[in-house]
C-alpha cells in the first residue's frame, strides 16, 4: 500500500516533468524572444496556478475531464466517458498545475542569454534550429535544471487538485499526499508520521541539492 | 533568474508574518469563542441549515455550522476543535466520544435514521440492484468507509449482494458524502451511494432506495461535546432538534425518526 503510493507519486512526478520540459520549452522560448504585445497575457495565464487556490483548478478540471468536457470526448477513444479518477487525468492536472514552476525558470534563463550569442552564431551561419540546440539550450541549462527540479518537487507536493479529481484509488490516483491525508483523517498517525517525515526529508534534500547545484553551475557557467 | 526562485520564499515569509499578526490579534479569538459551532455530518447539510435558520428565528441565536465526515470530526474534536455539538452520521462515534470523555454522557440521542440510496444521472445506467449485479457502468462513487457511515453502508450493501469483488476496481472514493454526491453530480461517476436526504429534493437523475435488509441501520446520533457543556445555546439547539419544528424538517428530507425506527 505504502510502496504503491510512493511509486505512483514518483511516476506521476516524472511523467509530468518530462511533459513539461517538452511542452514548456517552446512556450518559454517564445515568451523570452517574442515581441508580441500580448505575450505577457500568455505569461500570466501560465503563472495563474501560482495564485489560484487548488480548488478553483480542481473544480474546472472536474468539468473539463468529465463527460461534458473535452476529457470525456478523449476518454471515449478507449471506451470510457470521463478522465476524472484516472492516472491520465492526474497527469493533465499536474501539467497545468506545475507549469509555471518549469516555464518561468527556463524563460528567465533564455532571456539571460541575450541577443549577442545568437547573433554571433548566426554570423557563423548557424541556422535557427542549430542556434537553438547548440547555443541557447546549453547556455540555459541552469534554468532547465531549476525548472525540472521545481516541477518534479511541486508535483510530488500536489494535494488539493488530486483530492478533487482523484477519488483516492489505490494504484491509480492515491498519491502520497492524499495517502497521508487519509491516514491522518482515519487516526492512523503512526503511518502518517512515517510518510510525513519522509516527505519533509525529501523536500529538504531536493531544495538543498538544487541550491548547491545552482551555485556550482552558476560558477562554471560565468 | 534567482529573482523567481527567491520570491516565493520571500512571500512565504511575509505570509507567515501576516499569520502571526492575525493570531496575536486578541479580538479575533474572542469572536470565535462566542459563537456556538456545530459539527454536522455532510449528509445532514440541507436539513441542518433549515433547522439552524428556524432556531435562529425562534431564539435569536445564530449557530455556526461546519460540514464534513463523522470520522473527520472525531479526529478534529480529539484535537480540541471548538465544536459544541456534533450531529454524527452514526451512533458509534458519539458513543465512543462519550466513553473517551470528549462528549457529555447523558446528552446522546438519535435525531434521525438515515436511508441509503444508489443515485445516478446517466440515463443509460438506471440505478438499481440489476445494474450493480451486471456491472454495466464505469465508476461507482462511495464515501470513504473509514470516515463516513454512508460509505460503510454502501460497501456493506455490495458485500450483501455478493458483488463487491467484481465491482472493487470501479469504486472511487469521496472524502465525505458531499464529495461523493458531487462526483456523480458532475457526471464523472455513473453511480454513487449517497444519502436519500441529498437527492430527495432534487429533480435530476434517478435513485434506488437500497432495501434496509442490505445494510445495518444508520442511527444518526447527536451529542453535546465537552466544549459545549456550559453553553446554553448549544443545549437549547439540541432541545430544539428534538422538537416538532425540527422533526418536520428531518422527515421532509426522507429520514426516519427514532420512534418510527
Amino acid at each position: 500500500m505504502l510502496v504503491q503510493s510512493i511509486g505512483l507519486t514518483l511516476q506521476l512526478a516524472t511523467l509530468t516533468t518530462l511533459i513539461l520540459l517538452v511542452v514548456g520549452t517552446p512556450i518559454a522560448w517564445w515568451l523570452a524572444r517574442s515581441t508580441a504585445w500580448w505575450k505577457e497575457a500568455v505569461a500570466t495565464v501560465v503563472a495563474l496556478p501560482l495564485v489560484l487556490p487548488p480548488t478553483v483548478l480542481g473544480f474546472y478540471l472536474l468539468l473539463l475531464l468529465g463527460p461534458q468536457g473535452p476529457g470525456g470526448w478523449l476518454a471515449e477513444l478507449w471506451g470510457g466517458h470521463s478522465l476524472a479518477f484516472t492516472f491520465q487525468g492526474l497527469v493533465i492536472g499536474s501539467v497545468l498545475y506545475s507549469m509555471p514552476f518549469v516555464v518561468q525558470p527556463i524563460r528567465n534563463a533564455f532571456e539571460a542569454i541575450g541577443d549577442r550569442p545568437l547573433e554571433v552564431a548566426a554570423t557563423l551561419r548557424a541556422g535557427p534550429f542549430d542556434r537553438f540546440f547548440t547555443v541557447a539550450l546549453p547556455l540555459a541549462r541552469r534554468g532547465f535544471l531549476t525548472g525540472a527540479v521545481l516541477g518534479f518537487a511541486h508535483t510530488v507536493g500536489e494535494f488539493g487538485v488530486v483530492l478533487m479529481i482523484g477519488g483516492s484509488i489505490p494504484g491509480q490516483t492515491r498519491v502520497l499526499s492524499v495517502a497521508i491525508y487519509d491516514y491522518v483523517e482515519t487516526g492512523d498517525w503512526g503511518t502518517a508520521h512515517l510518510l510525513a517525515g519522509g516527505m519533509l526529508a525529501f523536500s529538504f534534500v531536493v531544495i538543498l541539492t538544487m541550491m548547491m547545484l545552482e551555485k556550482r553551475i552558476g560558477r562554471a557557467g560565468s | 533568474m534567482t529573482g523567481f526562485t527567491m520570491s516565493p520564499f520571500r512571500s512565504l515569509a511575509l505570509a507567515a508574518l501576516g499569520a502571526l499578526v492575525l493570531v496575536a490579534e486578541p479580538g479575533n479569538s474572542k469572536a470565535w469563542a462566542d459563537d456556538t459551532s456545530i459539527a454536522v455530518a455532510a449528509n445532514f447539510t440541507e436539513p441542518a441549515k433549515e433547522i439552524a435558520q428556524l432556531f435562529e428565528d425562534k431564539t435569536g441565536h445564530p449557530v455556526l455550522l461546519s460540514f464534513g465526515s463523522t470520522g473527520q470530526f472525531y479526529i478534529q474534536i480529539k484535537q480540541e476543535a471548538p465544536f459544541a455539538v456534533l450531529l454524527a452520521a452514526d451512533g458509534e462515534t458519539p458513543k465512543k466520544m462519550v466513553d473517551e470523555g470528549l462528549a457529555m454522557a447523558n446528552s446522546r440521542f438519535t435525531y434521525a435514521v438515515g436511508r441509503l440510496v444508489l443515485w445516478g444521472k446517466n440515463p443509460k445506467v438506471p440505478a438499481g440492484e440489476a445494474v450493480l449485479k451486471s456491472g454495466a457502468f464505469e465508476k461507482l462513487a462511495v464515501a470513504n468507509p473509514a470516515l463516513a457511515p454512508y460509505g460503510a453502508a454502501g460497501l456493506e450493501t455490495l458485500h450483501k449482494l455478493g458483488v463487491y469483488e467484481a465491482l472493487a476496481p470501479k469504486l472511487v472514493q469521496g472524502n465525505n458524502i458531499a464529495q461523493t454526491f458531487e462526483f456523480v453530480s458532475s457526471g464523472n461517476a455513473d453511480l454513487g451511494f449517497v444519502a436519500l436526504s441529498q437527492v430527495i429534493t432534487k429533480a435530476e437523475g434517478q435513485y434506488w432506495l437500497v432495501p434496509a435488509s442490505l445494510y445495518s441501520p444508520i442511527f444518526q446520533d447527536a451529542v453535546l461535546l465537552h466544549k459545549g457543556a456550559e453553553d446554553p445555546v448549544a443545549k437549547a439547539f439540541l432541545e430544539f432538534l428534538r422538537g416538532p419544528e425540527a422533526l418536520k424538517v428531518i422527515e421532509k428530507y426522507g429520514y426516519g425518526t427514532a420512534s418510527a425506527g
